[in-house]
């Protein structure tokens, strides 16, 4: 007799789909658009095959956020509903082939933003890997329930960098591009939190639901949406904004609020009666404001190119 | 009996197929920049251990 066994299965073989899942497809997106975004906005035009090639690398640098972000939580992710099914979870891609796609991938994407475009740009880049993986990854997110208010900076620097791939420098308006994301984060996130309360506590992650309870997140969320107004607003008179901006800004903002003050009025047994109804409604409100924020500035963008732009209009910032 | 191609390779074609057309892309990606750099006019050269008129500041 031995204790050998035999497995006539075959090993599952990670496919193409499962690294780029890895990669955090739908964050990626948001910091392609965004990106995009700030690069449009800029005063300075770029030539599309630089612009092309400066948003692969900013898409691949954010990729490799998310492998490596993906290889430090893949012990909680197992024990959370919304992430086992991620491919380390699931067993498709090993821990050891995370690191090493999230590597190659900061260090390729930028050195080559580095080459493509300028140096101001690649340390941008740097910083905002350094800064989601061993800041917030790292640290921040098992440590502290203000992990997401100081974790969205690594979010909020895509703007950034795409303002910096077409100037070369950091100004006024894209560093209010980066506020309106940074300030935009703890409400959105702790949103999620509130309807996803029992998988953070069962992983141990200390939000704010779990470590201040549900009735102080609603008063947080209320506090964090009436600061994101006017940091929301005051884009609108950089040279980047203008009034098509504003009057988005106004409505969007509006309705946010109302959101707000709603989720704040609310209990748990409410919400629990009608499944998080509002709440989730609230997660994806602010997504959607977020989108048109930055449609909103890719809308004036458009109209200077086409000589459109409203003369006149008072930039203050 | 002797298989030409391992069972291995069947598995990982699609990924390595992938891998292929990723490093394909990488490369006319790189030749593309050169060519809009060069267009633009800026420098390509940079110093290799030798004096050379294009690299020098003029006064």
């Amino acid at each position: 007799m031995t204790d050998v066994t035999f497995s006539l299965s075959r090993p599952y073989e990670a496919q193409p789909s499962d690294y780029f899942e890895l990669l955090k497809p739908r964050v990626m997106r948001l910091s392609i658009f965004t990106a995009l975004v700030g690069m449009l906005a800029a005063p300075v035009g770029v030539h599309p095959v630089i612009a092309f090639a400066s948003i692969l690398c900013i898409a691949c640098g954010a990729g490799a956020c998310g492998a490596l972000n993906m290889w430090w939580d893949a012990d909680i992710d197992r024990k959370m509903g919304r992430t086992m099914g991620r491919p380390i979870p699931s067993c498709r891609v090993s821990e050891g082939e995370a690191l090493g796609i999230g590597l190659v991938l900061a260090v390729l994407s930028v050195a080559m933003l580095g080459l493509f475009a300028n140096w101001v740009a690649a340390g941008l880049l740097a910083f905002t890997i350094f800064f989601y993986v061993v800041i917030y990854s790292m640290f921040l997110k098992r440590l502290t329930p203000q992990n997401i208010v100081i974790g969205g900076a690594a979010g909020a620097l895509p703007p950034v960098v795409g303002w910096a791939v077409a100037t070369g420098s950091i100004a006024v308006a894209p560093l209010l591009m980066f506020a309106l994301i940074f300030m935009w984060t703890p409400p959105h996130f702790w949103a999620l939190a509130l309807f996803r309360n029992d998988d953070y506590a069962r992983a141990g992650v200390p939000m704010l639901p779990v470590t201040h309870g549900t009735t102080a997140t609603r008063h947080y969320i209320l506090t964090y949406t009436f600061l994101l107004v006017p940091v929301a607003l005051a884009p609108a008179f950089t040279s980047a904004g203008g009034p098509v901006y504003l009057a988005t800004s106004v409505v969007l903002n509006a309705l946010l609020l109302a959101g707000a003050v709603r989720l704040n009025r609310r209990t748990d047994a409410l919400a629990a009666a009608d499944k998080y109804r509002a709440e989730r409604q609230f997660f994806a409100f602010s997504i959607l404001w977020m989108f048109l924020h930055f449609v909103a500035l890719l809308t004036e963008a458009g109209l200077r190119f086409a000589g459109l732009a409203t003369q006149n209009w008072p930039v203050w910032f | 009996m002797i298989n030409p191609e391992h069972e291995l390779h069947i598995r990982r074609k699609a990924r390595n197929i992938w891998l292929g057309a990723i490093l394909g892309a990488f490369v006319i990606l790189v030749f593309a920049v050169t060519i809009v750099k060069m267009i633009n006019g800026n420098q390509m050269e940079a110093f290799d251990h030798e004096v050379r008129p294009s690299l020098t500041v003029e006064e």
